[in-house]
């Protein structure tokens, strides 16, 4: 199978134009001691049994398609409307580049231009660009934000050790280069502590909405003590909780941040994600990456363009911010269609779904012996279950009943051994739901037995 | 041509999608707690196609026409990656399943880590970074953690030729380095003299091109390789323009320490309008334990009865992590189909017809457009879009004036080292006919550019738009169409 047209004919033809007689005289200022070396690759194959292949490697996996899924921890099994695909693979989006060019464009940038305000309106913010790699990364560009929004004289950021573990890893990937001070996320700050930290030299402080656990925490005053200080307080918010819970920008949020793959974009073992950024007006100047304007035309007519590119790592060269020169344009295309089909009334019954659901969960599961539901604080659609086994085994009983259980919280925190973080949505049944409560009621039978 | 908002055609009340009713007992609302309104569209499913097809309609695609953009491989998509990567055992599969419950997805990372590194000659790869730039910036965050495991703490210099892509300098910077630019000579090559004098003790590594911005292969590439090794600086390759090697050269045998692959380039994943891309690293023996994490790793040889066993693995000195979970596996599965179907003949035979393209593009237009370094080219060349006869015309006159032909433009004013740069790579997918209606069509815009000029500067005249006002944008910023009410914000 081949994707190349050329006839022997033609073939022919071109090289004659150029003057070669073979397509191998073109590489002559390759050195001839490293010139066409072996390949050891696989024969080609065809389409149909290239098909079979990977079809076996796909049923090779445990997935939500076969299995009932309790398992969030950053990534959710959620509805997506059959439509949201279709668009997705209109040939005229998915192979089109970055739109460089506005008058061949002008699709791929309005799509962008309502993304970007469907953002702004989900989480109260007067702007957010096209978007990052995933919300792990839009968290790291936002610290490099803060630290220009404080023009470099401050060198310390707050991050709560209720943020996805995973962020907080990314966050010191990406600024491992800097002098940069990261804090609070050693051990079990909860909010005031958090707060205690703040000083002089703090940039920003970083909190999650909901938290990794699932749970709402209370922000009351947060903001505007993180401000008196001079540091900017940025919000990891998952955008689902944000169709039913206040807006960032309620909150005091200078910037949020957060994973948009709830937004209609498959779970596909970890992405492609999408990164969504938002923030407010004083900061829009110096946020990273893509960012769509509205313009008009030669003749007047309204149009859409990259704007703020002088920012950018093409033109700025050395002196960027970030290099970063995609946004991830068709998972953000994604979330607007989906956003688009859900609307107003839709969205904000998929949050109440997954939130009553997550709810008779919690309280099937606290009732059963040995579970124990963490209820101190208010949760969305997870929550964290101290379970009387450890997360594997239990785990491990699950999947044989055609279950997948929930996220292991002892790999990350040292003191949440055995607790097991589970999450709902509007995808799971009450039947599943019960049959989970019933796998984990007889789950320490099984292994004491 | 405009299509409204879809804010705009939103009526109260309606909805496009039906949801199942709550089918457990409710539990009240935190009322404290919520938000006032959500102000998203309320439009019906038909709505929302016909705005989104005909949005898509705007757009010039690969699927709808010639794409020569330099330096981005806008090749045939093959519509087979799609079904792949939406098979529902890989679409439905959570990143955090335990490694027993996601074997195909491993396998099929651990095959396509193994392919990548054959193909460039590399002994490891790792498929974490999620774009290009982001596999730059794992390979340049290596090379500072390899120096300073070493206890080299003076090495401060990254050294970049001036034909490099500018993400290359940020990605420097971003890294913690200083980027020192290097000089080219005039046969586009790096400048010799200049590198040997710039090699020393600070020099932690250097960021090359292969082939560089200018389409070339640099003639000196072994000896510019040992130059920076001698002083003990690493080398990186930027592997944007891998489709010009493939079964030619391998970047790992020619001693480069480190390299990224564009699988949205190189192995046909699609660009999606910007992203997603996938920017894996592949690293010759040094840089093996600085890899970005999680890897693939087989743990247990396969037997006649049963496959191997496969494990995520964080390297043992990693740089970390680059985004959560593994990389954009939606795209491994997509560059593992499109390397499995052209297999050792197929993959060879893509460059090889890539470079025919471009060199056949360069010779039957080189007497109508100024063609600087006028070699053989890789799977690109840079033409001056302009002319001495018509002072007017510039390389976005021409660029703008392509549209009306059904062509997008090659990228323009780049490389920076060339005026009135026009960057073409036509790509191995396109066939002869379609190369022979650019050149007329280019040969014919070079004779309306003396004849008309107008024409060219009040291009285009067949898209949605004409010229967009740039500078309006930037300085009456609307970035979004909805007012923030005062509670939200």
């Amino acid at each position: 199978m081949s994707y190349i047209p050329h006839s022997d004919a033609e073939r022919q033809q071109m090289l004659a134009a150029i003057g070669v007689t073979t397509i191998e005289d073109l590489f002559e200022a390759v050195p001839a001691s490293h010139r066409f070396p072996s390949l050891d690759l696989p024969a080609p194959m065809s389409e149909m049994e290239v098909a079979a292949e990977l079809q076996a490697l796909a049923e090779a996996n445990e997935h939500a398609g076969d299995f009932a899924i309790f398992r969030g921890a950053g990534a959710y099994h959620h509805f997506i409307p059959a439509a949201a695909n279709h668009i997705l693979l209109r040939g005229e989006f998915y192979t089109a580049y970055t739109p460089y060019q506005p008058e061949v464009s002008q699709g791929t940038l309005q799509a962008i231009f309502e993304y970007q305000s469907m953002i702004s309106t989900l989480t109260g913010m007067d702007a957010a660009n096209a978007s990052h790699y995933d919300g792990a990364t839009s968290l790291a560009e936002a610290v490099t934000v803060a630290l220009e929004a404080t023009r470099r004289k401050r060198n310390k950021i707050i991050l709560s050790p209720a943020i996805h573990p995973q962020y907080r890893a990314v966050v010191r990937t990406y600024h491992q280069g800097g002098n940069l001070k990261i804090v609070g996320d050693a051990g079990r700050a909860d909010i005031p502590d958090l707060l205690d930290m703040v000083d002089e030299n703090t940039a920003m402080l970083a909190v999650a909405y909901p938290n990794f656990f699932g749970q709402i925490d209370n922000f009351a005053g947060l903001a505007q003590k993180v401000h008196d200080a001079g540091a900017l307080l940025v919000i990891v918010a998952n955008p689902m909780a944000l169709a039913l819970f206040k807006t960032p920008g309620e909150l005091g949020a200078d910037i949020v941040v957060g994973e948009g793959q709830p937004l209609g974009i498959p779970m596909s073992f970890g992405g492609p994600y999408l990164g969504f950024f938002a923030t407010r007006e004083q900061y829009v100047r110096r946020i990273a990456g893509r960012v769509v304007g509205e313009t008009v035309d030669q003749d007047g007519k309204r149009a859409y363009v990259m704007t703020l590119r002088p920012r950018e790592q093409d033109i700025r060269r050395e002196k960027a911010t970030s290099n970063i020169c995609t946004n991830q344009g068709l998972m953000a295309l994604a979330a607007c269609v989906y956003l688009s089909l859900m609307g107003k009334c839709g969205l904000r019954t998929v949050a109440e779904l997954c939130y009553h659901k997550a709810h008779y969960a919690a309280k099937q599961i606290d009732a059963l012996d040995g579970f124990q539901v963490d209820m101190s604080k208010p949760f969305f659609n997870e929550f964290v279950v101290k379970c009387p086994q450890p997360v594997q085994t239990i785990n491990d009983a699950l999947i044989e009943k055609g279950i997948i259980g929930g996220y292991d919280l002892g790999q990350d925190y040292p003191h949440l051994k055995n607790h097991m973080l589970v999450a709902v949505t509007e995808m799971n049944r009450k039947e599943e739901i019960d049959a989970l409560a019933a796998a984990l009621k007889e789950v320490p039978e099984e292994i004491r037995s | 041509m405009t299509e409204p908002l879809i804010y705009d055609i939103s009526v109260p009340g309606r909805c496009g999608v039906s949801l199942p009713g709550v089918d457990v007992p409710e539990t009240p609302l935190p009322t404290e707690l919520l938000r006032k309104e959500l102000d998203l569209p309320e439009v019906s499913e038909m709505q929302v196609i016909r705005h989104f097809v005909h949005l898509s309609q705007f757009n010039h695609s690969i699927d709808t026409g010639f794409y020569p953009l330099g330096s981005c491989t806008m090749k045939y998509n093959p519509k087979i990656n799609e079904d792949m990567a939406r098979l529902p055992g890989f679409a439905h599969l959570h990143p955090l399943q335990d490694d027993e419950g996601a074997q195909g997805a491993l396998a099929l990372m651990f095959q396509l880590q193994t392919w990548l590194a054959e193909i460039a000659g590399f002994k490891a790869v790792s498929l974490a970074p999620a774009a290009g730039a982001q596999g730059e910036f794992a390979g340049i965050l290596m090379i500072r953690k390899y120096h300073l495991d070493r206890g080299d703490t003076q090495r401060t210099k990254i050294l970049i030729p001036n034909s490099a892509h500018g993400t290359n300098p940020a990605t420097v910077t971003m890294a913690g380095f200083t980027a020192v630019e290097l000089p080219s000579d005039e046969n586009g090559d790096v400048d010799l003299q200049a590198l040997k004098a710039a090699c020393d003790n600070t020099v932690a590594g250097m960021m090359i091109t292969v082939p560089n911005t200018l389409g070339l292969f640099e003639s000196h590439i072994l000896e510019v390789v040992k130059t920076v090794h001698d002083c003990g600086g690493l080398m990186y390759m930027d592997g944007a323009n891998m489709n010009a090697l493939m079964g030619v050269v391998k970047p790992g045998e020619l001693g480069f320490d480190v390299m990224h692959y564009n699988l949205h380039k190189t192995f046909s994943t699609p660009h999606g309008g910007g992203g997603p891309g996938s920017g894996p690293v592949g690293v010759g023996e040094k840089l093996v334990p600085y890899l970005p994490g999680p890897v693939v790793i087989q743990v247990e040889d396969g037997t006649d009865d049963e496959p191997p066993l496969y494990s995520l693995h964080m390297p043992e000195k990693s740089i970390g992590r680059l985004k959560a979970f593994h990389g954009n596996f939606g795209m491994h599965v997509r560059a593992y189909t499109y390397i499995r179907i052209n297999g050792d003949e197929g993959i060879k035979d893509i460059t090889r017809h890539a470079v025919l393209n471009a060199n056949y593009l360069r010779v039957r237009l080189q007497d109508t457009y100024h063609i600087p370094y006028n070699r053989y080219c890789g799977h690109e060349f840079v033409l001056e879009g302009h002319f001495g006869d018509a002072p007017d015309i510039h390389a976005l006159d021409i660029s703008k004036r392509l549209m009306d032909y059904g062509i997008h433009p090659p990228t323009n004013y780049f490389p920076l080292i060339v005026p009135e740069a026009l960057m073409i790579e036509p790509t191995e997918t396109e066939d002869k006919q379609t190369l022979d209606a650019f050149v007329d069509a280019m040969k014919k815009i070079a004779a309306e550019a003396r004849e008309n000029p107008n024409l060219l500067k009040s291009a285009p005249h067949t898209t949605p738009v004409s010229r967009v006002d740039e500078v309006r944008a930037a300085k009456q910023l609307v970035l979004c169409c909805r007012p923030i009410p005062e509670w939200a914000g």
